[in-house]
Formats: C-alpha cells, structure tokens, sequence
C-alpha cells in the first residue's frame, strides 16, 4: 500500500517537527537571548529600559543581543520561561521556588529588584480589624503570594486556612467581585489595593509591610545559560541599574521616566509614586547586595517553601520541602544539596556596586 | 470499471484501523516530544510522562483529598455537571419558546427579531462584571452566562427551522381550520422539537467554553476551577486527563442527545437520512 507509507512517513515527519519545537535548547554559548517581563510596580523599568534603549546600549556593549519581551500574562512569562522559551524572567521568589525551580529548571536570582512593602493587602469590607476575618469567604487568586500573605496573616493571629473559606477569583474581576453583597474580604495586590481600599466601608486590615521582605520580586535568569554566558548576565545588571539611577533621580528625567513607567501601567505620575510608596525599591545596587546577603532571606525561604509544601506545590508525592535545594549567596543550602535549582547570587549586582 | 472514491467504502476492519490512526499518531508525537523533553530535564511539567499522568489520575479521581477528605475530580465534576445541566435546560426553554413564537407569529418577529439578532453577537464575556454586579458570584451568573452564550443562538436557529416549515403544511393546516394555537402546538413544536435538539447538539462546544471561563473566574470547584488552578504551576500531569475527561464528557452527552432523538422522533432521523 504506498500510500499508506506515504501518509504515515508524512506523519513520522510531523511528529519530529513536534519534537523539535518542544526539545529546550541545551545551555551553550550563544549570542542571542530573551527576556520575558510583565506589567508591575517593580517590573516597569525592564520596559522603559527597553524602549530608551539602554538595554540595547548594554547588550551591544558586551556583543550580544537581548529580546525583551513584555507578557500580559504574569503566569504565562513564567510558563514560558520555565518550558525553555526565555532565558530569564521576572517573577516573585515564591513563583520561581514553585514553577521553575519544582520544575526542574536551576533559576539564578540575578536582580533582586525590590520587595512588597504594602503592595498587598487584605482588605474586609466594614470590618475593621484582621481578627474579623474568621469564618468568612475570602476572595483571591488561589496559590499566589495574596494566597501566602493571608496564610501569613492568619498564622500572626493563631489560625488557620481552615478558619476562613477561600473562594478563587482572578485578578481582572476582583475589583467587580468586590462591589458585590456576597464578597465580603479579598486580599490582592496594587494597583487592585488602591482601587478597592478607595471603595466605602473598605479597611486595609494587613499587607505585607506587616510581613517585610518576604514577597520579592526578582529578574531571574536560567543558571546553564548564566554560567554559559555571563555577558548575558553582566548586560543585564548594566541596563538595570542605570535605569534605577535615572529612576531614583530627583530631576525632571527621573520624574519623566516614572511618568512612562505609570503610563504604561495604566496609571500616571502620582499613581505610580503612590505604588512606588509601598515597594521597598534597592535603587543601589550596594543595598541589594546587602539584602541578597541577609540572614532574613533564609527565614523567609524556609516560610515560603513551608507554605508550597502545605498546598501541594513542592511536587506530587515528595516527602518534604526538602526535595528542592536552595543555595543562598554565602553558600549555605536549605533542602537538597544535590538537587539545588533556585540560587540566590549577588556576584553579578556586586559587580554593579565596583563599576559606580 | 473501477470504483470512484465516493464510491469505495472501507471495509469494517479497515474503518477501526482508519479511526483509530489519528490517536495512536498523536499518542506516538506526544510521547516522543515527552521522552526528549524528559531526557534533558526529568522534572519538566510540560509534557508529563504516562506514568506521571498515571499518578496523577490516581491522585485526583481515586484517593481522598489530605486536605479536605474529598476526591476532587468527582467534586469537580459533579459542580460542573450540575451548571452545565442547568444552564443547557434553561437554554433550551428559553430558546425553544421565543425561537418558536418569534419564527411563527410576524408581529414578534418584527419587534424582537432584530433584537435577537443583535443580542445574539454580543459576546457575553464581555459584558461579565455586569453580569456579576447583577446575579453575584455564586451559581447564579455561571449559570446565566451559559445561558447568554447559548440561547440566543437557539432562539435564532429556531427561528430560521419555523420558517422553513413548508408553507403547503400551514396551508392544510388553515384549510382544516386550525387556529394559530392548534397550530403551534400540533404542527410547528412537533416539528421543532428534533431540531431543538440538533440546536442543543451543535451548541455544546459554546456552553463548555463558557462554563469554563465562568469557573476560571471565580470558584471553589469545577472542573474549570482546577485546570485553571493548575495551569497556574505548569501541573499538565493534571490538565492534561482533565481535558481527556472534559471531552469524553462532552461527547457523552452529544451522544445521549442524538440517542435521545432517535428515540424520541424516529420520523425525524427516516427523513433525514433519507
């Protein structure tokens, strides 16, 4: 039957094309790469970088190229980074810990950009104190760092997840969801925390200025590809802190580039130094490194990692949290030595510190 | 002389081998790109391995939750069964009702048929924090989207079925000296009532899509909750039998409701192959 050969070797043909698309490239030196980011407080200077063409100055410096690429769909850059698409992205330390990292994918914290200092809140309507929360409906993003910052919470007054009933809401709808009778409590992130603590009868009632430097938001990048080629990383920290430094400047160009970043978060000027207000920005690279460096760093991997195990986030079937390793810069590892993904290096933001 | 194709038919043997083929290419593909992806990362969550799927099909359809006690597929299922049954009746009443007396009687044809029309490109999704502010967030507004996705596209199909009704019918009808009520209910709903269903049929794949974004939303379970949920840590080991049980459900039901039609309305399955 030649034609049946035929459309099974068209078929065979499809099938290797499939598995082509779908094999991650295998670290090398290479000259090429791509950064996913997405639309937040912290995140915003990778785009306004990008577009001023300070990471082009940057990558040509050390003669590469850098894609960066902006997501309107935090998830998914992280998806796709982890799958082999990007070679770094911007993500939480709890994300990174919980996709790449359980994924299998060995992530190099390369930027620690800044942590929640009140980004995210839990908010009740006509309730006032966080006490108030017991036995009522919760309305969050299920397994995000809303979901982490009411666990934290709940510890801080003796309880539970049991105590509450968590309903999940995703984040376009929440600030609807709130004007609703039946949603009562919602604990989310800014730019939704202004927007519904504005509403009447809303209370902030805890965020994460109670909870500090434990949600942080970093650039990661891919530790083969770092290793590989560490231009690559070197480019990255150039573009960033310069950006920073326009950034924190208190000229009509640093007050210019913030009103791009708002602007392209949907907001303005004002609205954005408002967020910026509850970010706890490392501008100096010198502060960062420090952060990087801390001891605290350890104590909140350790509650971050409990609170992935205790919902399942680990990996099906591990024993504990252990099962993923996590190096912090001094070396030190919490969980698996011989599996570590997830390391916290300040080498390259150091190297930002000897340039100034 | 040789055959035509039209002409040449498999013989049965041959028919299980030629529908089978797709799948097994499409289990070969996936579990050649599996092995590649797996050899360069063992813990990688995109493509999982068949026993990884096996485990978590153990997992999620044969053991108790640790957390809540429950097995959390039969949950799923059974929340999202009961709104996808639910919205799908009302649909159905709601579409049959207005697709007939809109397609029968000229006066609402002229006020609502426009309407309808209008009403029907809307896309609900859009119009979803309306729909929230109005019925809340609990079972009412998954419900009502359902329902928003689908009748109007009903109401329409009924409406275009009515009027192809052979007028040489109407005409007997009169001439016997029916009434416009004995009409309805004697020729035009019985003649309708196996199209509904072939309306019902061909809105399935609408009515999950909705029920899934209105799980995605926001829930506490449904099958759409969990892949949603799931899609979140990358855990394709669970998406991917939740998309394999999503569409054996969805087949399932079109299947009862061509069963259903044949039973019911052996005529109409005669003329129709006819």
């Amino acid at each position: 039957m030649p034609k049946l050969t035929k459309i099974l070797s068209l078929a065979m043909a499809a099938i290797v094309a499939v598995t082509m698309v779908t094999t991650p490239a295998a670290a090398e030196k290479k000259e090429s790469f791509k950064l996913a980011w997405s639309i937040y407080v912290g995140w915003m200077p990778w785009g306004w970088a990008s577009d001023q063409g300070i990471v082009k100055k940057w990558a040509d410096k050390y003669d590469i190229e850098i894609e960066v690429v902006q997501f309107n769909d935090y998830i998914e850059s992280i998806n796709q980074y982890t799958v082999g698409a990007f070679d770094g992205v911007t993500a939480t330390n709890m994300d990174t810990l919980a996709i790449p990292s359980v994924g299998g994918v060995d992530t190099t914290a390369l930027i620690v950009g800044d942590f929640s200092n009140g980004n995210d809140a839990i908010i009740l309507k006509d309730k006032s104190e966080l006490t108030d929360i017991e036995g009522q409906t919760v309305n969050l993003v299920e397994l995000s760092v809303s979901h982490y910052l009411l666990a934290r919470a709940l510890e801080s007054i003796g309880k539970s997840e049991k105590d509450v009933s968590v309903v999940n809401t995703s984040d376009a709808d929440l600030v609807g969801a709130y004007q609703t009778d039946d949603v009562t409590a919602v604990v989310t992130w800014n730019p939704l925390v202004a927007e519904i603590a504005a509403m009447p009868g809303a209370n902030k009632v805890f965020d994460s200025s109670d909870i500090p430097g434990e949600i942080i938001d970093l650039t990661v990048v891919n530790t083969e590809v770092l290793e590989a080629n560490p231009d690559f990383g070197k480019a990255l920290v150039g573009a960033w802190y310069e950006t920073m430094a326009i950034m924190a400047s208190d000229t009509p160009e640093g007050a210019a580039a913030r009103a791009a970043m708002g602007e392209a978060s949907g907001t303005d000027l004002a609205g954005y130094d408002m967020q910026l207000a509850s970010t706890q920005m490392f501008y100096d690279p010198a502060a960062a490194v420090e952060f990087a460096k801390s001891d605290g760093l350890t104590d909140t991997m350790e509650a971050v990692r409990t609170f992935l195990f205790d919902h399942g986030l680990m990996g099906d079937g591990a024993p504990s949290a252990d099962i993923v390793g996590i190096e912090f810069s001094d070396g030190t590892i919490l969980g698996d030595e011989n599996n570590v993904k997830f390391r916290f290096d300040y080498e390259f933001m150091a190297g930002a510190v000897a340039a100034e | 002389m040789r055959q035509r194709l039209i002409n040449r038919r498999p013989e049965r043997r041959v028919g299980v081998f030629l529908a089978a083929l797709p799948f097994v290419l499409l289990l070969i593909a996936y579990s050649l790109g599996s092995d590649a992806r797996l050899a360069e990362n063992p813990s990688d969550k995109l493509l999982p391995s068949f026993s990884s799927i096996g485990d978590a099909i153990e997992r999620m359809a044969f053991t108790e939750n640790k957390r809540t006690g429950e097995i959390l597929l039969w949950v799923d299922t059974s929340a999202s069964l009961i709104r996808f049954v639910s919205g799908l009746l009302i649909a159905t009443l709601v579409g049959g009702f207005f697709g007939i007396i809109t397609g029968l009687l000229p006066y609402m044809r002229a006020s609502l048929g426009t309407f309808f029309s209008v009403l029907s490109v809307i896309p609900p999704l859009a119009i979803l924090p309306i729909l929230f502010i109005v019925l809340g967030l609990g079972e009412t507004s998954k419900i009502a989207l359902i329902v928003l996705g689908i009748a109007p596209f009903i109401i329409r199909d009924m409406i275009l079925r009515v009027e192809e009704i052979p007028s040489e019918l109407m005409v007997k009808a009169q001439t016997l000296g029916a009434s416009t009520w004995q009409i309805a209910w004697r020729v035009v709903v019985p003649q309708m009532l196996p199209r509904l269903i072939d309306a019902l049929r061909l809105s399935l794949g609408a009515a999950w899509l909705f029920l899934i974004a209105a799980e995605a939303i926001a829930s506490q379970s449904g099958l759409g909750y969990r892949i949603f949920l799931m899609r979140r840590y990358l855990s394709m080991d669970v998406i991917l039998p939740y998309v394999a049980w999503i569409t054996f459900l969805a087949f399932f039901i079109d299947w009862c409701l061509l069963k259903l039609q044949q039973k019911a309305f052996p005529w109409f399955a005669a003329s129709r192959s006819g």
